[in-house]
């Protein structure tokens, strides 16, 4: 029950905050707070319950259930399950909903109400899809936390907001269409050899499929996830979205809707179809490697603050993919590792980018210059999650890279090289937006105000959280899927293939 | 109303009409005895709004009336659902005329303050809506070919009127000259159809059709075949399926709103309905070669319906290609044949009706009317709908409830979760895949795809705010709504969403209504 709750109070709060603004104005903020921090409670006392069993080597996977019919004519049924992977990304979605709310507490002025229901029902949408084991479900919730995300980028963003929401919806919706046909075709198949017609995820695992039919279907559910992580070719409509979106709708994209594609990617694609994947693994991870090395290179080409920590995205992400794809248990806790550090480094870079465009009124970093002697507190900010982002031993994103890099060196050692060349881009990208924005002499005569107390108690409690991650990072490493659990098939395939 | 004498012998082929089959046929009767009550208050009393009430009370009744093959039977036996050759009132044709009649219903409230309230004199509209509500309840229940033209021709010569009806304005004058020689042409090929496959056959019975062609020599000859091409042309006209579409964008756009509403649910419906009905019970779809031609039509539907969508600046049009593009959907799921089939069209069409009924709902309720002044002298307010897409621009702002409603109805068109289309887009390509039907899935596939544009591009305009709106918006063309409306497009919009949500009670309807068609 706990699990629906987790879904329904976002959903519930969002309407109360819509409704609590028409009556009193000021308060829809107060309640998207309320909403988001019972949520982060909610979700934190799930993890606290079952830490000890996430400890355990062989537990099965799965903490908790719920399930209850929907529609019986297609055996779709409500179906949630967490296990530790599910946990840790509804933690993070919850943490970064509190996050978004506090930023947005004065940027956001017009249609209050409706900025927080559109933000909550995001949050509802995506925790949803961490949460869903029936694949209708799943689909239901993909596609639904489109439209509120939608609303954020459309009606708040900044100039090139039509065109940046659009692609964005267009990208992600229609490529959320070749999954459904992919779904439907997999239930069929299921539905043939069996009798059963059913969506539910434990079921379709034992689906048989033949060869060409399962390479075909998982190219359906991997140009949905390919769009949303996102995977090189695919990533265009990321840097728009992120750049117009306004700050909460660039936090929640980072740190939670591009997770929604790693995600899927780690719930669905492998374990649905072990030797489709384990053959496509190497086009999969040059493509991982590839985004690598490509956000980097972009990234530091840029001189939109945000644009650039767009592009990073992509560098860091590309991290979760390969490590996926390379399937071991190095590199898949490093993938979940990156995951979580990229949500709160990125996000609270987001953060000073919201923080420093309300101020001046601008994104581009040539118009900044030296910074740091005005607002040394965001400065210091700016400068400790830029090097959180270059990866720096003790912060969380190192953890996730290293044993991703790790993980790869195993099962391709020239791949895991080439990505490692990352670290010099990542180093200039870092460098560079630090220099450009707060070094140097103040040549535009800023006068800005700094921090206050509400910005400073988000951007800390980001900094004790990367510095956690990197740190102490058992606690989420217990979280990834353990290899053990899952259907063997990919190892032995994935072994085979390298002998070849 | 319990059958009298149900110890007769429901041998009703023939043309021998027993109380039983008036019960049975009692939601026709009726209609048509709305219409004729109507009229006659029409001629003795005229004023708008007790000829309203009158035809709102007629389609409750008729309504109601759908339900009495449901009450518990006092005797042995149920009515037989066939009444005569013609008309076969099962389940099937229970459930598609309900939804005619509701559609109507919520045409008619739309109708009234949009063609001026109390203050005009616009009576025969109700008549004719009336009329064109039982031809298309005579279209969804006939079974034979005879029953086919009449509906067909009942439906038609209403819509004329319809489409015409502020005859002093020029658009709906043009409208309805367009529609009244694209029909009387596909009533042509229809005929002439029905008249090749007589001459093989010799039997106008759909059953009897299916049956002659079950029998394993027989096969259509050229004769046969070429009537049933004739057929499906004379019927793709009327669903306004590509390369028979071109009058739809012209007539959506000069009908006047609720009329074009009225078009685009029960007419297009009736017709497929019926297409169904004829595929399956004259074992139509057995024909290799007109299956084949039909699934190049779907994707040609499909693909031209939302590229030509894409050009247009009028919101009206848009629909209207929209609604070209939504047939072609319908028919991949029409293409499959099955049980399954038939549920996956009555689910879309269901929320086809409801969607468009929304979407021109919001088109009508912002838009002046047509206010007629003395009797026959329509000096409408505005020459046109507010149907431009700048009529539209910053519509969140103002009117947000409206262009929430609006919202809805495109994102349902779009096929997202929470609202009917996306259940209604999931059966679909539920029916296609589970066909194999790879090509037309795909095609659908592609074309939502680009559908999203110009329906992501009605929302952006109408959220669209300062300087994006401002140089658009320079006369804001808005209508307020009357009660009625507003309550009939909320009464819309929680449907959808509802039946988007919990979609397991419409299904369960149609499960059962089903079954006996295959």
């Amino acid at each position: 029950m706990i699990l629906a709750a987790l879904i329904f109070i976002p959903m519930a709060g969002g309407l109360l905050a819509w409704m609590a603004d028409r009556w009193y104005p000021g308060a829809a903020k107060w309640f998207a707070l309320v909403t988001a921090g019972i949520e982060f409670v909610l979700a934190i006392w799930l993890w606290l319950q079952s830490a000890s069993a996430m400890a355990l080597p062989a537990h099965g996977g799965w903490l908790g259930e719920t399930r209850a019919e929907w529609i019986p004519r297609f055996g779709v049924s409500f179906h949630l399950a967490v296990d530790g992977i599910s946990l840790v990304l509804v933690v993070l979605t919850a943490f970064l909903a509190i996050v978004s709310v506090a930023c947005s507490w004065t940027e956001i002025q017009k249609r209050v109400g409706f900025f927080y229901f559109n933000l909550l029902w995001t949050v509802a949408g995506s925790v949803g899809v961490f949460l869903a084991l029936d694949l209708f479900l799943f689909f239901f919730f993909w596609e639904l936390m489109l439209v509120p995300m939608y609303f954020l980028i459309g009606i708040w963003g900044h100039e090139n907001r039509q065109y940046a929401s659009i692609k964005f919806f267009i990208f992600a919706q229609g490529s959320g269409m070749f999954m459904l046909v992919a779904i439907l075709a997999l239930v069929f198949v299921h539905y043939r050899s069996t009798g059963v017609l059913t969506f539910d995820y434990f079921d379709l695992l034992n689906a048989t499929l033949s060869p060409s039919a399962e390479l075909w279907i998982m190219l359906g559910f991997f140009i949905a996830f390919a769009v949303k992580t996102p995977i090189v070719p695919f990533h265009t409509w990321l840097p728009d979205a992120h750049t117009e979106a306004p700050t909460a709708g660039s936090v929640i994209l980072a740190g939670v809707l591009l997770k929604t594609g790693a995600y899927g990617l780690l719930r669905f694609i492998v374990p649905l179809f072990p030797e489709a994947a384990a053959h496509f693994a190497p086009v999969a991870m040059v493509l991982g490697a590839t985004g690598i090395l490509y956000g980097a290179f972009l990234a530091f080409a840029q001189t939109d603050f945000k644009r650039l920590v767009a592009y990073t995205s992509v560098s860091h992400l590309g991290f979760a993919v390969v490590g996926i794809f390379a399937w071991n248990p190095w590199s898949l806790g490093g993938a979940v590792m990156q995951m979580m550090a990229h949500g709160i480094s990125t996000g609270a870079l987001f953060v000073v980018a919201g923080i420093l465009q309300e101020r001046t009124h601008t994104r581009d970093m040539q118009r900044y210059e030296g910074l740091w002697s005005v607002v040394p507190r965001l400065a210091g900010m700016g400068l400790f999650f830029a090097i959180a982002a270059l990866g720096l031993p003790g912060m969380g994103n190192f953890v996730g890279e290293f044993l991703v890099l790790m993980g790869l060196s195993t099962s391709s050692s020239v791949l895991a090289s080439v990505a490692t060349v990352v670290f010099v881009a990542s180093v200039v990208y870092a460098l560079a937006l630090v220099q450009k924005t707060f070094h140097g002499e103040n040549k535009h005569g800023w006068q800005l105000h700094d921090l206050s107390g509400r910005e400073m108690v988000t951007l800390f409690s980001m900094v004790a959280i990367t510095l956690w991650l990197g740190l102490y990072p058992q606690p989420v490493l217990n979280a990834a899927p353990n290899t053990a659990n899952s259907p063997p098939a990919i190892a032995v395939a994935h072994h085979e293939v390298n002998v070849e | 109303m319990n059958p009298i004498s149900s110890a007769l012998p429901s041998d009703s082929l023939h043309l021998d009409l027993v109380t039983l089959d008036l019960a049975t046929l009692s939601p026709l009767i009726l209609l048509a005895a709305a219409a004729v009550v109507v009229m006659l208050a029409a001629a003795f009393y005229r004023h708008p709004r007790p000829v309203m009430i009158l035809t709102l009370a007629g389609l409750v009744l008729s309504f109601t009336a759908l339900f009495l093959p449901f009450l518990p039977q006092g005797l042995a036996g149920t009515p037989s659902p066939q009444v005569t050759a013609l008309l076969v009132l099962d389940q099937y044709a229970l459930f598609f005329t309900g939804l005619i009649v509701a559609a109507t219903f919520v045409v008619a409230i739309l109708c009234y303050r949009y063609f001026g309230g109390g203050e005009s004199r616009h009576e025969a509209l109700y008549i004719l809506l009336l009329l064109a509500a039982l031809g298309g309840g005579v279209l969804v229940a006939s079974s034979h070919f005879a029953s086919f033209l009449l509906g067909l021709e009942l439906l038609s010569i209403s819509l004329f009127a319809l489409i015409a009806y502020p005859r002093f304005t020029e658009h709906p004058l043009e409208a309805g000259i367009k529609y009244l020689i694209l029909a009387g042409f596909s009533s042509g090929l229809l005929l002439f159809g029905m008249a090749l496959v007589y001459a093989q056959l010799g039997t106008m019975q759909f059953v009897k059709i299916g049956t002659m062609l079950a029998a394993p020599e027989e096969t259509l000859e050229l004769y046969g075949l070429a009537g049933l091409a004739l057929i499906v042309a004379g019927v793709g006209f009327k669903l306004a399926l590509v390369p028979f579409h071109m009058w739809t964008p012209d007539v959506y756009e000069g009908a006047p709103a609720p009329i074009t509403a009225f078009i685009a649910t029960v007419s297009k419906g009736a017709m497929l309905v019926l297409l169904l009905r004829y595929f399956l019970m004259a074992g139509a779809h057995q024909s290799q070669s007109i299956t084949f031609a039909l699934s190049l039509v779907a994707v040609a539907t499909i693909l031209a319906g939302n590229l030509l969508a894409l050009l247009q600046n009028n919101i009206k049009r848009i629909l209207a290609y929209s609604s070209i593009a939504q047939l072609g959907y319908l028919l991949v799921g029409f293409l499959a044949f099955d049980r399954l089939a038939i549920e996956a069209v009555a689910y879309f069409l269901t929320a086809y009706f409801v969607t468009m009924l929304g979407a021109f709902g919001v088109v009508t309720v912002l838009s002046e009317g047509f206010n007629g002044g003395s009797a026959g002298e329509f000096h409408g307010a505005a020459e046109r709908d507010s149907d431009r897409l700048a009529d539209y621009a910053g519509l969140f702002w103002h009117r947000p409830w409206l262009a929430g409603v609006f919202t809805a109805m495109l994102l349902s068109l779009a096929g997202i979760p929470l609202t009917m289309g996306f259940i209604g887009k999931f059966y679909i390509v539920t029916a296609g895949v589970e066909a194999s039907l790879w090509m037309p899935v795909i095609t659908l596939v592609v074309g939502s795809i680009i559908g999203l544009f110009y329906y992501m591009r009605i929302i952006a305009m109408m959220y669209a705010s300062g300087s994006e709106a401002a140089g658009e918006a320079i006369t804001l063309r808005v209508a307020a709504p009357s009660f009625a409306e507003s309550a009939m497009l909320a009464a819309l919009v929680l449907l959808l969403v509802w039946l988007g949500i919990f979609p397991a009670q419409l299904i369960d309807v149609l499960g059962g209504t089903m079954v006996n068609l295959t």
